[in-house]
């Protein structure tokens, strides 16, 4: 459980996130929706501990992100925006390290990483040197070294980006699985489609602020359209019209 | 405190596989000093000691005029050239190393027992110069010398009326302390061997991670940001300083193969002379890998740190350069400064000399002193949350 209150953050005169409040629930799927700069990123790297709200809350299982960082980390698993792995180490190296960090005992790294691999049809390049991996390969690894620590919660900043239409497919797969374990999900994308497929709940974010937050179909309702594209393209843009006004 | 030792084992499997830093820490920065060493000191050594037991080629006009004069010297090692035609534009283009003239009346005045005149012609700005003049003036004199002692014995008198004065050469210094003036450069390759070796890894735990983007994943991770810290600066420590021993055993064995007896020198590099260095050096390398650190966590590419870092180790080059340009006898206060005073005491150790354990003691603390600022300079700086963002 994820739960977000009059967040605020600004870098210099430039305000990224303001007034953002939303919750994120267990046993679901919440989609982050907003165009390019609308304040996704930052608003996850609050979540996640690496940057410092100016004003607002941030609880994950009911732990203050900024009273107690670490036990907000234990118990979220964290696809961040940069997702850079180790070259040099193989797969498996990969994963044991954050495992090692999360302070797990060998035991329990074996077995997660053993259900992680099956899960994500790692088998074929576990053992192999992440140098030379395909962009589906990377995303597959990165996401294995997110949650070898078995978290409730799951963040993903933009998990989709850059894949092919196969390994989206799969990706979505593994989030429905996560999802009927009961897990918290919750990722942001500026794609349409992904949320429509995925989402229990869509977040929509704009200029920093969350114009619409509501299930894919009280969103349509809103804006009384039938399909969630053209709503969606409604909501921004009177999102737009009112900051200009 | 379990963290920060997965950090530094990840960080130190992770280097061992990097061909790039096992070339640059662990050979080239530990045998670059050495090696170099060897060639420039050989070839020094050798061509002195060459020169001083080669013919000695002096081009003569009027070898005719004295030939008494040019046996003694030919007996003394020169290597008399036949004359040629303008000989002072010939020294000046340096197609005769050095020529002898001989005055037209030098067998009238020498006969008469009056002063007689010979000419060296030489050109100053010529590099080899130096020696071979001060070898054919040291002939010269010799002759000259001798000539008057048996002059004055004809006349019935002592060879002593014409030499008032005799002076004596006695040199204090000892064998190791005369190498040691040879080995003036030793602690600085010795710094520069941490430098180097400590250096990749400094610049791949924060400038490169986040250039890779791996530095926002490990920082999602529930470890506190100072063991991080502590993770990475051990593994770059334990680079800098195995780097540093190499560089030393290496030192030890090139001074095997210099022909050091020959000048009466001697470079004592025994292993009690590394079992003091090392426990010296600890506490500077620790310094030196922190500081690399904090300064390629300010630079946001990987490249930009390796500027600020090729900057940063012309560093112990100034009190390397200061030392031997203004030889000022140490005082004590000079000690307390990190890197000047481990290289005052690497100097004392390779000149033989025994160090205080006060000045030693002195040198350590203050450097750890200083470590301790500079750590905690760098936990702020990875607390901070420009660290992994702003690039």
């Amino acid at each position: 459980m994820i739960e977000v209150e009059q967040l605020h953050k600004s870098f210099g005169s430039k305000i990224a996130v303001e007034q953002v409040s939303f919750s994120a629930r267990d046993g679901e799927i919440t989609g982050l929706l907003g165009p390019n700069g609308a304040g996704k990123t930052t608003t996850l790297r609050m979540l996640y501990t690496l940057l410092r709200p100016d004003r607002g809350h941030i609880r994950v299982d009911g732990f203050d992100s900024m009273l107690q960082p670490l036990q907000v980390q234990r118990c979220l698993g964290v696809l961040p925006d940069a997702r850079g792995l180790y070259k040099r180490l193989t797969a498996r190296e990969n994963i044991h390290y954050f495992a090692q960090l999360h302070a797990m005992d060998p035991a329990m790294i074996e077995r997660r990483t053993t259900a992680l691999t099956a899960a994500l049809a790692m088998q074929d390049i576990i053992d192999r040197r992440v140098e030379g991996f395909s962009q589906g390969e990377r995303v597959k690894t990165a996401i294995a070294r997110a949650l070898v620590h078995d978290p409730r919660n799951v963040v993903l900043d933009e998990p989709s980006n850059g894949l092919d239409v196969m390994s989206t497919r799969n990706l979505r797969e593994f989030l429905r699985q996560l999802k009927s374990e009961g897990r918290c999900v919750l990722f942001s994308t500026h794609i349409m489609q992904e949320v429509a497929a995925l989402c229990d709940r869509i977040v929509i974010i704009a200029s920093g602020r969350v114009v619409a937050d509501g299930t894919p179909e009280s969103l349509r309702e809103l804006a009384h359209e039938s399909s969630l594209e053209e709503a969606f393209v409604k909501i921004i843009g009177a999102a737009a019209l009112e900051t200009l006004t | 405190m379990k963290a920060a030792l997965t950090i530094f084992i990840k960080e130190c499997r992770e280097s061992l596989r990097d061909k790039r830093v096992l070339l640059n820490a662990l050979l080239i920065g530990p045998l670059i000093g050495p090696l170099l060493f060897v060639v420039i000191l050989r070839a020094t050594i050798g061509r002195e000691l060459d020169r001083a037991e080669r013919p000695l080629p002096v081009v003569v006009i009027g070898a005719e005029r004295a030939p008494n004069l040019v046996e003694a010297l030919r007996q003394q090692g020169m290597l008399v050239l036949p004359p040629v035609a303008n000989v002072e534009a010939a020294v000046r283009a340096q197609r005769v190393p050095l020529a002898l003239r001989i005055s037209d009346s030098f067998a009238e005045d020498w006969s008469a027992g009056r002063t007689a005149q010979v000419d060296i012609i030489y050109d100053s700005s010529h590099r080899e110069g130096g020696t071979q003049l001060t070898r054919l003036r040291g002939m010269l004199l010799s002759y000259s010398r001798r000539t008057s002692a048996m002059r004055l014995v004809v006349r019935g008198l002592s060879p002593e009326v014409g030499t008032p004065l005799i002076i004596g050469d006695r040199d204090q210094a000892t064998p190791q302390a005369r190498a040691a003036l040879l080995f003036a450069m030793l602690p600085y390759f010795l710094i520069l061997t941490s430098f180097l070796g400590g250096m990749w890894l400094a610049i791949d735990s924060t400038a490169g991670e986040r250039e890779r983007q791996s530095l926002e994943p490990l920082l999602a991770n529930p470890v506190p940001r100072a063991q991080i810290l502590l993770g990475k600066l051990c593994a770059a420590a334990a680079f800098s300083f195995t780097s540093l021993t190499l560089g030393l055993m290496a030192f030890a064995l090139a001074a095997r193969f210099l022909p050091t007896q020959r000048l009466e020198m001697s470079l004592n590099l025994g292993p009690g002379l590394v079992a003091i260095i090392l426990p010296l050096m600890i506490p500077l390398v620790l310094l030196i890998v922190v500081t690399q650190m904090v300064v390629s966590a300010f630079a946001k590419t990987y490249r930009e740190a390796q500027t600020y870092l090729g900057l940063l180790q012309l560093l112990p080059v100034i009190p390397s350069v200061l030392l031997s340009l203004m030889p000022i006898s140490p005082q004590l206060w000079m000690y307390a400064i990190p890197l000047i005073g481990q290289q005052l005491i690497l100097m004392g150790l390779l000149r033989g000399e025994s160090i205080a354990t006060h000045v030693f003691l002195l040198t350590t603390l203050m450097t750890l002193l200083v470590l301790i600022i500079v750590f905690l300079l760098a936990r702020k700086i990875y607390q901070s949350e420009r660290l992994a963002v702003n690039a």
